[in-house]
């Protein structure tokens, strides 16, 4: 447990030991706020919500969880630092949470860096503020949903840009699986049980309902056994690969 | 008891078969000199004695734990600096072997009292606060010895810790590992002849994966099985011994 917390504060720490890290939040919130204000018309709308504002996350997410997750796994194969690390007093299971947390917290500060859009509804009329605390909490919990898939593809190559393309490919996936396009076009050949089943695992799906204010435990569960199965697959796929 | 335990040790990768059944063991007070040709197997042997690699067959123990089946107790007790001292480029080595103690349990003031002791005896205190990626690499390998020697472990593990360095960094890390042997059990990797000579008193010529001689200090040189190379001399009788040619001019 303690090797857990030192390698998500070195982890952390590191994502803001160079520039990339204010980049990244000021990306973040720029897009965020383009979204909101622009594509989805939060004046124009007349309604006090957020709804355009988490709309537009899941969408974010696919290229900015990529981007964050890329680095974990492959500089350290890349660099030989693995090796070091694997080699301390700590289990692989430990390093595997540490390093995928010390992403989750920083995608967390990001989004609560957006609490102006917060504060700015709430001053243009009067908001929902519990479905937009469950909004912000479903969001965070999706966007744990794609680093732990993020973080695992990592494992898999010692290339970060090679780990950010496939986990675009991959996010994207996951994004649009239940979408009516995707449905549409599977529905024409494949068994119904199969159709529910890949609608079942569309993050959009799942977090629209969120967006409306209910946090159903079933989508709850779902992020978070997704979360499980990424983060079991990364051990797997760090022990296959580090010897070379 | 054996500090370092190693018996019928094999490790294969896919078909590719890199140590072929190993077995030697290590006291406290030795330090053993691994002796072989490129490609011979040192490192994977070091690999899985440290527990980053797990063997295909055949078992290791370091301080009578098992590695494979009680790795973290084993870890605890083991120092080891990888090939070419990977370390965090963009971390101070205060950061980092800070970071090194924190995973290894240590408390603040441990910690605080562990760097700086490690700090002392690799000399890196001008360059504490820089960069490591900024660092020579003499100064870089003393960060990973520093890293490797933290934590004062009964076991270390150096692979090829003077190659690279010029010839008065290669006296110091030498002085360094002389100066620790009393009371650990040391294995380096080197395929500097007279490295052995200088810090091991105890050396196993690898190659293709195989313990093919084993030799120890006598007689003023050194003595692999009835072969015997005088002082500075070791050259003829490793080629030998790792090729089979049979230029021996000096070794009786
Ligand atoms: N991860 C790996 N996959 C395949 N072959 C490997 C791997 N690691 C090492 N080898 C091979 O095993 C042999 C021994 O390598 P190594 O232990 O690094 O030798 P040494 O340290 O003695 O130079 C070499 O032929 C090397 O190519
Ligand atoms: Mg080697």
């Amino acid at each position: 447990m303690t090797g857990t917390l030192s390698v998500f504060r070195r982890e952390l720490a590191g994502y803001f030991a160079t520039p990339v890290a204010y980049v990244f939040i000021v990306g973040f919130l720029l897009l965020a706020g383009i979204f909101t204000f622009y594509v989805g018309g939060l004046f124009e709308r007349g309604q006090a919500d957020l709804k355009p504002f988490f709309m537009f996350h899941p969408w974010l997410y696919v290229v900015m969880m990529p981007a964050i997750a890329m680095r974990l796994w492959a500089e350290e194969r890349r660099s030989g630092t693995i090796e070091l690390l694997l080699t301390l007093p700590v289990g692989l299971g430990g390093v595997v949470l540490g390093k995928f947390l010390a992403a989750w917290a920083f995608t967390a500060i990001a989004l609560a860096l957006t609490f102006p859009v917060w504060i700015t509804v709430n001053l243009l009329g009067d908001p929902d503020n519990g479905v937009i605390v469950a909004s912000y909490i479903g969001s965070l919990l999706m966007a744990g949903g794609y680093l732990a898939i993020c973080a695992c593809l990592s494992a898999a190559t010692r290339n970060q840009v090679v780990a950010f393309v496939v986990g675009v490919v991959v996010c994207l996936l996951f994004t649009v699986a239940g979408s009516p396009i995707v449905l549409d076009a599977v529905a024409g050949w494949a068994p119904s049980v199969l159709v529910d089943a890949l609608a079942s695992f569309s993050f959009l799906t799942r977090f629209s309902a969120i967006m409306n204010g209910v946090i159903d435990a079933r989508d709850a569960v779902f992020f978070a056994s997704l979360i499980a199965v990424w983060l079991f697959a990364n051990t797997v796929v760090v022990d296959a690969n580090k010897a070379g | 008891m054996a500090m370092i335990d190693i018996r019928q040790l094999v490790k294969r990768f896919g078909t590719f078969t890199a140590v072929d059944g190993v077995s030697f063991s290590v006291e406290r007070g030795t330090v053993l000199g691994f002796l072989g040709p490129n490609g011979a197997g040192k490192s994977t042997t070091m690999k899985t004695i440290t527990g980053f690699l797990a063997p295909t067959s055949g078992s290791v123990s370091v301080c009578g734990f098992d590695v494979e089946k009680a790795p973290l107790e084993a870890k605890r007790r083991i120092g080891y600096l990888p090939e070419g001292a990977p370390t965090y480029p963009d971390m101070t080595p205060a950061g980092f072997l800070d970071f090194i103690a924190d995973v290894r349990g240590m408390t603040r003031a441990q910690r605080t009292q562990a760097v700086a002791g490690a700090v002392e005896r690799v000399e890196l205190g001008a360059v504490l606060h820089q960069p490591i990626e900024t660092l020579s690499k003499g100064f870089k390998r003393r960060v990973g010895l520093a890293q490797a020697i933290l934590h004062d472990p009964e076991v270390l593990i150096l692979d090829e810790p003077t190659d690279g360095l010029d010839p008065n960094q290669k006296h110091q890390v030498r002085r360094l590992i002389a100066s620790m042997a009393a009371d650990k059990a040391i294995v380096i990797s080197t395929h500097i002849l007279e490295e052995v000579e200088a810090v091991c008193t105890r050396a196993l010529i690898i190659g293709r994966g195989k313990v093919l001689a084993e030799g120890h200090p006598a007689e003023g040189g050194w003595r692999f099985g009835d072969l015997v190379a005088a002082p500075g001399r070791m050259d003829a009788l490793f080629r030998r011994i790792t090729t089979g040619a049979s230029d021996l001019g000096e070794a009786a």
